[in-house]
C-alpha cells in the first residue's frame, strides 16, 4: 500500500500549542462518547467499529484524477451524513489514532491537531451545513445529495483552515498567514468537490436502498405504522 | 487475502525489542516524541545524538536502514513543504550560491524536517516491532478509555475483510466489462462505495446479533492482565532518560 501522509507530522506546531488542542481533543471525544452512546446503546462497540472500518476502507480505495494523479475519499462528512455527529466524529478519531500507531502517518504529539481539524471541526462543519440545509431542500435523494456535495466541501475547507488557526498560534516559522490560508483554502476546495462528489453519490446510493440507514433522515422519517395492513381483510 | 493478523509495517523479529510489552513501548516513544518536540531547533547536536539513540534501537530491533528509509518516504509532503519555507519565511535574508533565503525560514524547515523525521522514524520502530493485536493491548493497559480500545479492534478486525469485499466488487466490476478509470466515470467508484457502506453497516449489525446471542452485555471481557514487569519500564526508560539526557546537556552546553 502506497500512502503518504497528509496528515500534521512533528515538528510543524509547537509544542504548547500542540498540547492545549491535545486536552481540547479528549475533552471533546469525551462527549462525543457520551452522546454516541445515546445514538447506539451497547451496539456502539461493534456498529462503530465497522463505520470506522467502512472509513478506513474506503481511504484505501485510490481513484485516478488525472493520469498519474489519484485521490481518495477523506469519507469525515459521508460518515456523519449516514451514522450522525458523535459516532462519525469518534470513528474518525480512530481511524486517525490507528494511522498514527500503526502506519506512522501524522505526529504522535500532533494527533489532538489532527482529530481536531478533521475529525471534530470538520465533522462539526459538516453536520451543521448538513441539518441546515436540510431544513430547505427535498427531503428526497437528490436533495440529501446535493447536500452531502455542499456540506463535503465546506468541511475539508474548515478542517484545512484549522490548521492555519494552530499554524497561527504555535507555527514554528513566521510565514504571511493569508498566503497559508489562501493556499490551504484553494487546495482543499478542490479536494472538497472531488470529495463531494463522490460521496454524494454514495449517500444517494444508500437512500436509495436502505433510507432506514440515513442519520441525516431519520428526524423526517415517519413512524411505521401496521394498521394499513389487513384493515380490509 | 491476508489472514489479516499483520499490519503492513509489522517485522518479525526476534528481538529483545519485540519481547517488550507494547506498554512500556508505546510509552517510550511518546516520551521521546515530546523531548524532541520541545527541543529548541536550533540545539543542533541534540538531533544528532537522538538520531544516534534511534540507530541504536534499530540496530537492537534489527530492523534494517533501508527498510526504514523506504518507509519514512510517508514524510514526503512536509519535507516538501520544508524546502519551501526559505524562500517563502520573512526577516532576514541570506544570499546563498545567488539565492535570498530567509534564516527563519532555514531555522523552519529544518525544524520540520528534523523533528518530522525523528517522529517518523520512532513511530516506525514502534510498528514494526509491536503487533496490531498487541498495539491494541498495550492501550488498554495504559488506561485508554476501553470505548476507544473496542472500537479499534472491531475496526482492525474487520477492514481486512471490507477491503477484500472492495476487491471482490471491483473483480465483479471487471468481469461485466467495465472498468471505470477516469474521472467521468466516478459514478460507478461512487456507488460502490455506497455498496461497501451498506454491506459493512449491516456486517455490524450480524456481528452485534452474533455476539448479544453469545451473552455480550456491552462490555468485552478483559484480556489477560499480566502486566509488564518493572525490568521492563527499566528497559524501555533507558531511551526517554538518555534522551532527556542528551537535552539538558544542550541547554546548559
Amino acid at each position: 500500500m502506497e500512502t503518504t501522509a497528509m496528515h500534521i507530522a512533528n515538528g510543524i506546531v509547537d509544542g504548547p500549542v500542540s498540547a492545549v488542542f491535545a486536552v481540547l481533543a479528549v475533552v471533546a471525544l469525551a462527549i462525543c462518547v457520551r452522546k454516541a452512546r445515546n445514538d447506539l446503546d451497547e451496539r456502539l462497540a461493534p456498529m462503530a467499529g465497522l463505520v470506522a472500518a467502512f472509513i478506513f476502507a474506503v481511504q484505501m480505495l485510490n481513484f485516478q484524477v488525472l493520469p498519474g494523479v489519484s485521490g481518495h475519499l477523506l469519507g469525515g462528512t459521508l460518515a456523519v451524513i449516514l451514522v450522525g455527529p458523535w459516532v462519525g466524529a469518534l470513528c474518525v478519531s480512530t481511524v486517525l489514532i490507528v494511522q498514527c500507531l500503526l502506519f506512522a502517518d501524522g505526529g504522535l504529539t500532533a494527533l489532538g491537531l489532527n482529530i481536531t481539524n478533521m475529525a471534530l471541526l470538520g465533522t462539526a462543519a459538516g453536520y451543521l451545513l448538513v441539518v441546515a440545509l436540510l431544513r430547505f431542500l427535498p427531503k428526497t435523494p437528490t436533495g440529501l445529495g446535493t447536500t452531502a456535495l455542499i456540506a463535503s466541501i465546506v468541511s475539508v475547507v474548515v478542517a484545512s483552515q484549522g490548521f492555519v488557526l494552530e499554524y497561527a498560534l504555535g507555527g514554528t516559522t513566521d510565514l504571511s498567514l493569508p498566503v497559508i490560508s489562501g493556499t490551504m483554502a484553494g487546495v482543499h476546495i478542490l479536494i472538497g468537490i472531488g470529495e463531494g462528489l463522490i460521496a454524494a453519490t454514495t449517500v444517494v446510493t444508500v437512500a436509495k436502498v436502505r433510507p432506514d440507514l440515513v442519520y441525516a433522515l431519520r428526524r423526517f422519517r415517519k413512524p411505521a405504522t401496521i394498521s394499513e395492513v389487513g384493515v380490509n381483510a | 487475502m491476508g489472514a489479516g493478523h499483520a499490519h503492513p509495517l509489522h517485522l518479525e523479529r526476534a528481538s529483545p525489542v519485540h519481547r517488550l510489552a507494547p506498554e512500556v513501548k508505546i510509552a517510550a516513544v511518546l516520551l521521546f516524541t515530546i523531548i524532541v518536540v520541545v527541543t529548541p531547533r536550533t540545539e543542533f547536536w541534540a538531533f544528532a545524538g537522538y538520531a544516534v539513540l534511534l540507530a541504536v534501537v534499530a540496530v537492537l530491533a534489527r530492523v534494517p536502514a533501508l527498510w526504514l528509509a523506504k518507509r519514512a518516504t510517508i514524510e514526503l509532503p512536509f519535507v516538501l513543504l520544508a524546502i519551501a519555507l526559505p524562500f517563502a519565511g520573512r526577516g532576514e535574508r541570506i544570499d546563498w550560491l545567488g539565492l535570498s533565503l530567509s534564516v527563519d525560514g532555514l531555522h523552519g524547515a529544518w525544524n520540520i524536517f528534523a523533528k518530522g523525521t525523528l517522529g517518523v522514524l520512532a513511530s516506525l520502530l514502534l510498528a514494526a516491532s509491536t503487533t496490531m493485536r498487541d498495539l491494541i493491548l498495550g492501550l488498554d493497559r495504559l488506561h485508554c478509555p476501553a470505548v476507544f480500545t473496542q472500537i479499534a479492534t472491531f475496526m482492525l478486525r474487520y477492514l481486512d475483510v471490507l477491503a477484500d469485499d472492495a476487491r471482490r466488487m471491483r473483480i465483479a466490476r471487471l468481469s461485466r466489462g467495465y472498468d471505470p478509470r477516469f474521472l467521468w466515470q466516478v459514478k460507478a467508484f461512487a456507488v460502490s462505495v455506497g455498496a461497501l457502506f451498506l454491506r459493512a453497516y449491516e456486517r455490524g449489525e450480524r456481528v452485534y446479533l452474533a455476539m448479544v446471542s453469545r451473552g455480550y452485555t456491552g462490555t468485552l471481557p478483559r484480556a489477560e492482565n499480566d502486566r509488564a514487569p518493572v525490568t521492563q519500564w527499566v528497559a524501555a526508560a533507558v531511551l526517554p532518560a538518555a534522551t532527556a539526557g542528551i537535552a539538558l546537556a544542550a541547554a546548559l552546553g
